[in-house]
């Protein structure tokens, strides 16, 4: 230790001629603390949202079949999904939550430009209209949320979207072959007793399957209508099997391949697919929320002129306006691996 | 900013704005192409799904280059920064090509144990690492 200081005292008795960078008397980097900071934090984020979507990666390679997104989002609010054929709008809905991002990260360089003019009323304009671009993405995503886990009965560790590995079809209630057929790669959702119509949106309008991607457990029109009062549990019958939660799995026989004449019934998909969506989706929902609440923040603060006083062309704007964009840079891979692949 | 003048600017930000909604609708028309919505049973194909993927991962990064360099000002930044931000993020590399590989192997086995589990209910199980009597009907399913 008495090394350590005398070599402190060296350096401090060269302070006044040393004009290195890294001697303290300049920013090597030409930022500030704060600044470099952010982007430092930003770094070791990156690096946990990595690892989610690495194990996302990993987790679906290994699954032999995986949710088709374009079948598992293809609804949107209001019944809009009810105007574009077949009654799916496949990624309409999550394409719209992107643009949300896309233009509060606009509406933030705007803001960040404004401070470097010093133009209060110009920052706190752009601000707002950030905040309410993220505040609306927030929304969206409750309602995506909801659709999920109250109509469409996804949780953390079941995934009621599945997907056909056998050419089959769909067994009627007597037992004898209906003409809803299917193919390898074809998903469906198992719906729970009572719940297959009017919820969730794609129900009831649905009956031709047009597109051959939807296969939905609810439209066979068989025992769905008088159980609305009276829901069945863990009965076995010759077209579907309803289990102890409820769930109707409808039940085919297959038509192609080894197991030729088998009857089977629909199995649940891969189980980590909700898990690791709600997860994911959430993390990131949990950055745009808190990135809402500074912005708020850091809003009111700029109309206070705090930052006025400070004098220091309002770095925590930029600062804010870094945080900001990486939250949207985030949603171009959750976007990518959750919807688009 | 303080590299072009106020207008030029913002100019700048708004072809920005086109530009990310652009790519993200190309994007979008890409990946339902891919599952076959812009023309029918193109999704059984290899070829589609491979050329989809790539240009879907390689305009994704686009755009993540866009919005770090323009909209962060990296691009306006010290180098050093930039290098103490940018090169970590190539351990990431690594990571994803480690273990989407090792995902597929986990997924490769899944597929060999079920098929060895047909086997077995089909013939007899010769145990490995063991006498084998084939008297000694213990060993035969």
């Amino acid at each position: 230790m008495a090394t350590d200081t005398v070599l402190h005292d060296d350096v401090h008795h060269k302070d006044g001629e040393n004009t290195d960078a890294w001697s303290g008397a300049a920013q090597p980097f030409e930022v500030s603390y704060g600044k470099l900071m952010m982007w430092y934090f930003l770094l070791s984020d990156a690096f946990t949202f990595a690892g989610f979507l690495i194990a996302y990666g990993t987790l679906r390679f290994s699954s032999p079949t995986w949710p088709v997104p374009d079948f598992v989002f293809k609804t949107a609010p209001f019944g809009i999904h009810e105007w574009f054929p077949g009654g799916h709008a496949p990624l309409i809905f999550v394409t719209f939550m992107s643009f949300l991002l896309i233009i509060s990260s606009v509406t933030m360089v705007r803001a960040v430009q404004e401070g470097h003019r010093e133009n209060k009323n110009g920052v706190v304009y752009w601000m707002i209209l950030t905040i309410i671009g993220g505040a609306g993405f927030l929304g969206c995503q409750a309602w995506e949320w909801t659709n999920l886990i109250a109509h469409e009965h996804m949780t953390v560790n079941r995934n009621p979207f599945g997907t056909h590995i056998d050419h089959g079809v769909y067994l009627n209630a007597d037992g004898t072959e209906s003409s809803d057929i299917f193919k390898p790669g074809d998903s469906f959702l198992i719906h729970k007793d009572g719940h297959g119509h009017g919820h969730g949106g794609d129900h009831g309008a649905e009956a031709g399957h047009g597109d051959g991607h939807g296969h939905d457990a609810h439209d066979d029109g068989h025992g769905h209508g008088a159980a609305h009062d009276n829901i069945r549990k863990d009965v076995d019958l010759k077209h579907e099997y309803v289990d102890k939660e409820g769930f109707v799995h409808r039940k085919y026989k297959v038509t192609e391949g080894r197991d030729v004449g088998v009857v089977k019934q629909e199995a649940f998909g891969p189980k980590s697919f909700g898990a690791l969506f709600f997860f994911i989706t959430g993390f990131h929902g949990f950055h745009v929320l808190s990135g809402v609440v500074f912005l708020i923040i850091i809003c009111l603060n700029v109309a206070s002129g705090l930052y006025v006083k400070r004098r220091n062309g309002y770095e925590m704007v930029e600062k804010i306006g870094l945080y900001w964009h990486f939250v949207d840079l985030v949603w171009v891979f959750v976007f990518l691996v959750f919807y688009l692949l | 900013m303080g590299h072009s003048s106020y207008e030029e600017s913002i100019k700048k930000v708004y072809f920005g704005l086109i530009l990310l909604a652009v790519v993200t609708l190309i994007e979008v028309f890409i990946s339902l192409f891919g599952k076959g919505y812009i023309i029918g049973g193109v999704e059984t194909s290899t070829v589609v799904l491979v050329v989809v993927g790539f240009l879907l991962i390689a305009l994704s990064l686009y755009k993540a280059y866009f919005i770090i360099f323009e909209f962060m000002h990296m691009k306006y930044e010290a180098k050093g920064l930039a290098l103490t931000v940018l090169l970590p993020m190539g351990l990431l590399v690594w990571g994803v090509i480690a273990f989407f590989q090792e995902g597929d192997a986990w997924g490769d086995r899944r597929e060999l144990i079920k098929e060895k589990d047909e086997q077995t209910s089909e013939e007899s199980i010769k145990p490995i690492g063991m006498i084998y009597n084939p008297d000694d009907t213990k060993y035969i399913n």
